[in-house]
């Protein structure tokens, strides 16, 4: 084997002792002859052997004497691949072409009705022989390579049964052409079958051959991702616009991207704004405008402007890197329904050699004359017509397509035991805030209610009309509220801030901070103990509403979140009565795909509902705007979990759509968790499907992928199994007694080649399939 | 019946439990892997029934020597592992199992199998 150079990216060096130390680590590597460090470049450059070390091992080696090896092989890898295969199809197809025309050759000079047309020379037993030698040892050496080794282990698998079939076939010809006398001398024609030995061999090939090609549109969706990242970067060095490969790019560095280019890493915009096509990631169509401070992903395409970010995540912590990560974890995983495609080809191959014996004894004991020759056909037909191949391919490529058509479409799915659970989905929740709604509220209406309690008497005011009397308090209302929110994450507490930002309110230092999960959130702002937050909190802090009562309902009959603010003079040491002072009222936009997302699934038969921990008004009329009938509301999140449950308990099959943070246990919970995500490490590992699109219409759309998928595997299945169950009784001469039919061995490598073909084309058509 | 059609029988027989016998009554040989373990993969993977140690990172080094199709892919459905063997090449697989138990992995027709013992 000859040895490779790999030249990779060194991060970490700081002086050129780390040189020494990282030349001394990597040639110890077994399977390295020479590794060269250079500290300028801050690469490696690696010459191996590469039958006796991974190259990922280097990354491993490098990082335990403290440094970074970029060893990327993504790109590189598929390109590799795709030349290796490339190279054995040609030899295939070479196999193909030779034994397809000595084959026909023979067989024109021997099948019965034929071999009259054909010249004297073709139907000569010896240049039969001559002519099958070569397609038997060489086209079909791949048969007897695989069979060797397997029976050294004491396990058998297709090539096995092709093997001993043409053996049998070609060895029984070969016998008949040299020795006919002894043929004849126990009342056989000494007729040789060469043309069976090789038309199967020819056509087992040629199955072989498109099964490949076929096999490789399987896995082309991760071809394709992989094939997504961008090559170089330009980044700004030292004020200079410099193009370096994209694995030195390191985090903080600010990448210039002009129209038209594939935005490398992911990053943060700092300066410029631009449209950007992010179909290719996000499956969304539509280009996505862009300004400074929003974040860009990597792989994704500049459309019009130009402009500079700073990098965020590179190398395997992009989005891109997860995206492949996830997909070539699901499409290694293996869906439940596959368990009986694999406890029936643990004992396939023997169970066929077994039944192969079976019709041999048969057909010599009990069968027509010439026995010996019945028997022989039929046991190499039984041989050549089980294919196992078609179970094991039937679960595997449909979920392979399957995963990789998702991903295409911004729908990332786990495993593929969740792409299998996913279609008995007959319930599906939504969270509210966030999910079926933008999650970035915004204030409505501000009311002050006794402007007496929140006055703030630090801020001199002067004489005032009353009109801005009652400007300053609704002003103080805000800026207590937000003063007090300010250090809070909640996105209603965001939309506060925000609002006061607008309106120009400076906020308040506060002390005593504290936040009361689905009640709100208290502390000290002006010597004044201020509590925000809904009915709960106040009802806490025997705080009376009843006054307002009608005006509350009012507004979250409008689907608007009510704040309450109260407040009263603060003392250390006793607590005093707090009276409500204002009412905030904040509304979030439900999201333009909602409607249809939930109607999508409600035609599909599911079950919709909402959760949330708004009350229930506010809920209903949310629920309304989007066609929800089913809705939990004022419900802590902490107790989202127990709700799925709850639901789970009727009997049904529940999937929980959430933000995949903060409702990671809930998603746990569920049957399948589907994170309307972002991408980011919380969301993929607490969910069984990640919509990085964030559309909602996509919940269904992963039903319907999820329903489709298992139609095609159980028809795959249903295929497999039909096929083997009913061919080889054909092939063991079933039904010759009743109607004198038998399966001519060439027939049967017809009918295996075909089989495992329809297999994986049935599993790319599910390419074709509209999400 | 004629003395060849008796043999014949008797021959198919056995080589019935002979069959049954060589596929279906092998019992692996377990192979204790420490930090690494090199599998070979012709005609099968070699050694084909391994124990690794729970809660440690050991690497797979599969070698497939096998031009075979069938044996260009390693699955390891547990693991979530699908992994591309190129022919004379060592790929490294890291496992860390979290749990003990038998784990199977197979080539990527489902054809030839092997067994991880996490301990």
């Amino acid at each position: 084997m000859s040895e490779k150079k790999l030249t990779f990216g060194i991060k970490g060096m700081t002086c050129a002792s780390c040189v020494r130390v990282l030349e001394k680590t990597l040639s110890r590597i077994e399977g390295v002859s020479s590794a060269t460090v250079n500290f300028a470049t801050e690469q490696a450059t690696v010459v191996y052997d590469p039958e006796k070390v991974d190259p990922k091992n280097f990354e491993s080696e490098v990082a335990n004497v403290g440094y970074k090896a970029l060893v990327e092989g993504g790109a590189e890898d598929v390109d590799e691949q795709k030349k290796e295969k490339q190279k054995e199809l040609n030899s295939l197809r070479n196999k193909v072409v030779v034994s397809l025309i000595l084959g026909g050759l023979i067989l024109w000079g021997s099948f019965p009705g034929l071999m009259d047309t054909a010249p004297a020379i073709l139907q000569n037993f010896w240049v039969q022989l001559i002519l099958a030698t070569p397609v038997q040892f060489w086209a079909g050496l791949g048969f007897y390579k695989a069979t060797i080794p397997a029976l050294r282990h004491r396990t058998a698998n297709m090539d096995t049964l092709v093997a001993i079939g043409t053996t049998v076939a070609y060895g029984y010809s070969a016998f008949v052409t040299v020795f006919p006398e002894i043929v004849k001398s126990i009342g056989m024609d000494p007729f040789p079958y060469f043309d069976v030995a090789t038309i199967i061999i020819g056509l087992i090939l040629l199955g072989r051959y498109f099964e490949a090609k076929a096999k490789a549109g399987t896995s082309e969706a991760i071809k394709k991702l992989i094939g997504l990242q961008a090559k170089t970067a330009r980044v700004l060095r030292g004020g200079k616009e410099v193009d370096i490969p994209i694995d030195q790019v390191i985090i903080g560095d600010i990448v210039r991207v002009r129209p038209g280019e594939k935005i490398p890493v992911d990053g943060v915009i700092v300066e410029g704004e631009s449209s950007i096509d992010e179909s290719m990631v996000t499956g969304e169509s539509l280009p996505v405008d862009k300004n400074k401070g929003d974040t860009v992903v990597g792989a994704t395409i500049n459309r019009t402007g130009t402009f500079n970010f700073r990098a965020t995540k590179v190398g395997q912590e992009t989005m891109l890197a997860q995206i492949i990560r996830l997909v070539q974890e699901a499409q290694g995983s293996k869906a439940p329904i596959q368990r009986i495609a694999d406890l029936v080809s643990s004992y396939f191959v023997p169970i066929v050699i077994m039944l192969a014996i079976v019709t041999f004894v048969i057909w010599y004991d009990f069968g027509p004359a010439p026995a010996l020759l019945f028997s022989l056909l039929n046991t190499v037909a039984v041989l050549i017509i089980a294919c196992p191949c078609a179970m094991g391919l039937a679960t595997p490529t449909a979920i392979m397509v399957g995963t990789g058509k998702g991903a295409e479409n911004g729908i990332l799915i786990k495993d593929a035991e969740s792409l299998e659970t996913a279609h008995k989905l007959n319930s599906v929740i939504f969270d509210k805030t966030g999910t079926l709604t933008k999650g970035k509220p915004e204030i409505t209406d501000i009311m002050v209610v006794n402007p007496g309690v929140i006055a703030i008497p630090t801020l001199r005011r002067g004489k005032q009309s009353q009109k801005d009397r009652r400007a300053d308090a609704r002003d103080d209302v805000l800026r207590l509220a937000a003063s007090i929110e300010k250090g809070s994450e909640h996105s209603l507490a965001e939309a506060i801030v925000k609002a006061a930002e607008e309106q120009k309110i400076e906020v308040l230092p506060v002390t005593q901070f504290k936040a009361i999960a689905g009640h709100g959130v208290e502390g000290v702002v002006d010597g004044k103990q201020i509590f925000l937050g809904n009915r709960k909190l106040m009802e806490r802090e025997n705080v009376t509403i009843n006054s307002y009562i009608s005006q509350i309902e009012k507004l979250e009959s409008e689907g608007k979140t009510v704040m309450m603010l109260a407040a009263s003079p603060y003392h250390p040491e006793r607590s005093e009565g707090s009276q409500l002072a204002g009412l905030i009222a904040v509304a979030d936009t439900v999201k333009e795909t909602a409607r249809e997302g939930v109607e999508a699934l409600q035609k599909l038969g599911i079950e919709v509902a909402m959760i949330t921990g708004d009350n229930q008004r506010t809920a209903n009329a949310i629920a309304k705007k989007v066609g929800i009938k089913r809705v939990f509301a004022e419900v802590l999140p902490d107790q989202k979990e127990a709700e799925v449950r709850k639901i789970q308990q009727e009997g049904k099959v529940v999937a929980m759509v959430g933000d995949g943070i903060n409702d990671a246990p809930a998603l746990a919970a569920a049957d399948i968790g589907i994170a309307m995500g972002t991408g980011t490490d919380v969301a993929i590992e607490a969910a069984d499907i990640t919509l990085i699109n964030k559309d909602l219409r996509s919940v269904a759309q992963a039903i319907n992928l999820s329903k489709k998928t298992m139609r095609t595997i159980k028809l795959n299945l249903f295929w497999a199994f039909g096929y083997n169950v009913s061919l080889i009784p054909v092939a063991m001469g079933i039904l010759y007694p009743f109607f004198g039919i038998l399966l001519n061995p060439i027939f049967a490598s017809i009918a295996m080649a075909t089989s495992s073909i329809s297999v994986v084309f049935n599993s790319l058509l599910l390419k074709r399939f509209k999400i | 019946m004629a003395i060849d059609k008796v043999l014949v029988a008797i021959f198919g027989v056995l080589g019935i439990f002979f069959t049954y016998w060589f596929f279906l009554m092998k019992k692996d040989k377990i192979v204790e892997a420490q930090d690494s373990i090199d599998i070979i993969v012709e005609g099968g993977y070699s050694p084909q029934v391994i124990s690794v140690p729970k809660g440690k990172i050991t690497k797979l080094n599969f070698i497939r020597k096998d031009p075979s199709d069938c044996l260009e892919e390693v699955i390891m459905p547990d693991f979530k592992v699908r992994r591309h063997l190129p022919l004379n090449q060592k790929i490294t697989v890291e496992i860390k199992p979290g749990q003990s138990g038998e784990f199977g992995f197979a080539c990527g027709m489902n054809m030839f199998h092997g067994k991880i013992f996490v301990r």
